[in-house]
């Protein structure tokens, strides 16, 4: 099954939520939303799910027009980010409980609830309930019930958020996996670009309530359209600087350079440079890095990789290097900028020009 | 500020304990430093918020003593502590202003006006909440009011030290790097005594001097981020800081050799007379595992994750699994893949616990 959204727009008291989006989701897909809290993303799931209608647009399920129609007459799941679950009734009785409302036979309820049980590793909670488990194996429980239901969409609104990180890290893995099998399209909502990367499939960046980009997920982090797309998709936050191109020179900061990497063959004009913070060097690296003196705000070491935070020309910035490195807060820092990994984009936010390796990805 | 010694602290939710398991806080001394930073690390369930929950006064520990510069607290109640608390939710006065909520804490303790206004000043500035100082907290954002929370938990001055319960977990990522780096500043700024809980190791690392890694009731570590990076004194510190984990293989030691199946793999120092009958294993470190096709130990690659700036490799090594991580540009070889643990950054574990080199120990 497909489903395409057409021109989808949603407004609460004359307050825009959802932006004129389009997007064609793929039987068997998984595809992620990424974007801030408030972006649009549980917004937007609820589109999808029928929970809410669109004040213009159209929902499209295998051709058909589902727009009017409400969530019960739709094949979808969704699960959230709280664990929902009946507390009184048992694990066994929670995951069963889509099939009973479907009338499913006993022997089939049996079978689909082992087997999901199986899958999401709470095949020995089975008698107890909810409030007897972990978080994990409670949201594991909510995950199953979406499961037996078989739904063609599945819409998971960052069901692994309220998870300890080691947990997130197994169910991240499983998760795609496990619904995959059922051929169902899958969208999950993130706030956190790593996330996305690791989950891999295509990704869609949100911000204010309007999709910047659709595509492959490692396409939209490699060849952003746009700076709010660059933007949605960092994390550390994405380095910028507004840079001029003249007559094959490039004015960056105090430093005139030949315009070499991505920034060779630009029209002469004002643009604004984008770095990621691993690109951020406090070592210089190829003949034409360009050296900075910025100003140290905070550094922050996580063992392997240090993270340090600096103020250039009313920017703030952020590198991150391997190794520890602390230089002292308020000192100056010489960093060098390597020019094959800018992202360049018009004043008018637009990409101009990317990473060579990026765009050889892409092609 | 304050330095605070646990001294033989362990707690039990069972009225007459007897078996280990029967502790939620298995026995152990600790001391924090005056204005030292320090982030309580584990798994929801190791224990951490009941170590926060006997630190703040919420709980009395069935054994054991707390000593605030010296002082025996142990008995003393919450209020009595003078701390200041941060919890995961935002706990803020919705019909005051963010002015009255900041200052609700020094006017509680009849700090002077002049001093009022000048502390609310400083820490609105830090939280960059100047401009909305005058409005109701009612009409702000779930992220805006949290920053109230930790403006109020870093007004006062004369508190023995900051305690925060998960702070940051409803905000959202961006504003996240911003906020830890403006705690970072005012720690450095006051050098509070802070106490940041998390199972977020991104967090922790980031945050503290030195950070408390908690396992199943237990401390397991006590270390700079470096240090739980470079050398964790347990398997389940490896497992738990670094994503992915440390590579732990089961092996055989001879000398400064160890046996990894039918394979052999140097390593940094000899050991020698090592416990009988003792679980043996080495723990290396995915960043210091590399690819080769000549050197090293035969693996089939099971799968690639390219995450951006880096690749992780998912091996099997007999079976056993191996993840090595990779910078964004390099190869992966198609086949004939080995895997070279770099022997400086190898170590050895007994029983789950670092074991140190004839020269080290």
């Amino acid at each position: 099954m497909t489903l395409e959204l057409h021109n989808v727009s949603k407004v609460v008291d004359r307050e825009t939520h959802i932006r004129d989006v389009s997007l064609r989701l793929e039987r068997g897909s998984l595809n992620v939303l990424l974007g801030p809290t408030l972006s649009g993303k549980t917004s937007l799931m609820r589109l999808m799910a029928g929970l809410d209608e669109p004040t213009a647009g159209r929902i499209v399920m295998n051709g058909r027009d589902v727009t009017g129609l409400p969530v019960r007459k739709r094949s979808v799941a969704m699960v959230y980010q709280q664990f929902i679950n009946y507390p009184t009734l048992s694990v066994w009785e929670n995951i069963a409980s889509p099939l009973k409302v479907a009338g499913r036979p006993r022997d089939e309820i049996d079978r689909k609830v082992a087997e999901a049980a199986r899958l999401l590793r709470i095949d020995r909670m089975l008698d107890r309930t909810p409030l007897e488990l972990s978080g994990g194996q409670q949201q594991r429980t909510a995950l199953a019930r979406a499961l037996v239901k078989g739904a063609e969409l599945v819409l998971l609104d960052e069901p692994l958020a309220n998870l300890d990180y080691k947990l997130r890290e197994e169910l991240r893995e499983e998760l795609p996996r496990i619904f995959a099998a059922s051929g169902a399209i899958l969208v999950y909502a993130t706030t956190e670009p790593a996330e996305a990367l690791l989950l891999g499939g295509h990704t869609a960046t949100l911000h204010e309530g309007a999709v910047t980009q659709f595509g492959p997920t490692l396409e939209v982090y490699r060849r952003p359209h746009d700076r709010r797309t660059a933007q949605v998709f960092s994390d550390p936050p994405m380095n910028f600087l507004d840079i001029e191109v003249r007559g094959g020179m490039a004015w960056i900061g105090e430093a005139v350079v030949p315009a070499t990497g991505s920034l060779r063959g630009l029209a002469d004009g004002d643009y604004t440079i984008g770095f990621r913070p691993n690109h951020l060097a406090l070592a210089a690296g190829r003949p034409d890095a360009i050296a900075l003196s910025a100003v140290v705000a905070v550094t922050e070491i996580t063992g392997s990789e240090s993270f340090v935070h600096m103020d250039y020309a009313g920017c703030r910035w952020v590198a991150l290097a391997h190794g520890v490195h602390e230089p002292a807060i308020d000192t100056e820092v010489r960093v060098w900028l390597d020019p094959h990994r800018f992202f360049v984009f018009g004043r008018d936010g637009r990409l101009v020009a990317a990473p060579a390796t990026a765009a050889a990805a892409a092609a | 500020m304050a330095r605070i010694d646990l001294s033989r602290l362990a707690h039990s939710y069972v009225p007459q304990p007897k078996a280990k398991s029967d502790y939620a806080l298995k026995e152990f001394d600790l001391t924090w430093d005056d204005g030292g930073a320090y982030a309580l690390l584990g798994p929801s369930g190791c224990g951490k918020t009941t170590l926060l929950n006997i630190i703040s006064g919420l709980l009395a520990p069935s054994h054991g003593r707390i000593l605030f510069d010296g002082e025996d607290v142990t008995m003393l109640p919450p209020e009595a502590r003078n701390i200041a608390q941060v919890f995961q939710f935002p706990v803020v006065y919705d019909s005051m202003t963010v002015r009255d909520n900041l200052a609700f804490p020094l006017r509680n303790r009849g700090v002077p006006a002049d001093e009022i206004d000048r502390r609310v000043k400083e820490i609105a500035e830090m939280l960059e909440m100047t401009p909305v100082l005058s409005r109701k907290a009612s009409n702000l954002t779930a992220d805006a009011k949290q920053k109230i929370s930790l403006g109020r938990g870093l007004v006062r001055a004369d508190v023995n030290a900051i305690l925060f319960d998960e702070p940051l977990t409803v905000i959202d990522p961006h504003l996240k790097w911003l906020l830890r780096s403006q705690l970072k500043h005012l720690h450095r700024r006051f050098a509070h005594t802070m106490i940041y809980v998390t199972h977020d190791q991104t967090e922790a690392l980031t945050f503290a001097d030195k950070v408390v890694v908690m396992y199943d009731g237990e401390v397991v570590q006590v270390g700079t981020p470096h240090e739980l990076f470079q050398r964790p004194a347990h398997t389940f510190v490896g497992y738990f800081i670094g994503s992915p984990g440390m590579n732990v293989l089961p092996c055989r030691v001879d000398g400064a050799l160890a046996t990894v199946g039918s394979h052999q793999v140097p390593l940094r120092g000899g050991y020698r007379a090592l416990p009988q009958g003792a679980k043996t294993e080495i723990g290396v470190r995915p960043e210091f595992v590399r690819l080769s096709r000549t050197d090293g130990l035969p693996v089939q690659v099971e799968r690639v994750d390219d995450v951006g700036r880096f690749r992780v490799v998912k091996a099997r090594l007999d079976g056993l699994a191996v993840n090595a991580l990779l910078p964004e540009d390099a190869e992966v070889p198609a086949d004939g893949v080995r895997v070279h643990f770099d022997p400086q950054a190898t170590n050895l574990y007994v029983d789950d616990h670092l074991w140190l080199t004839e020269g080290e120990a």
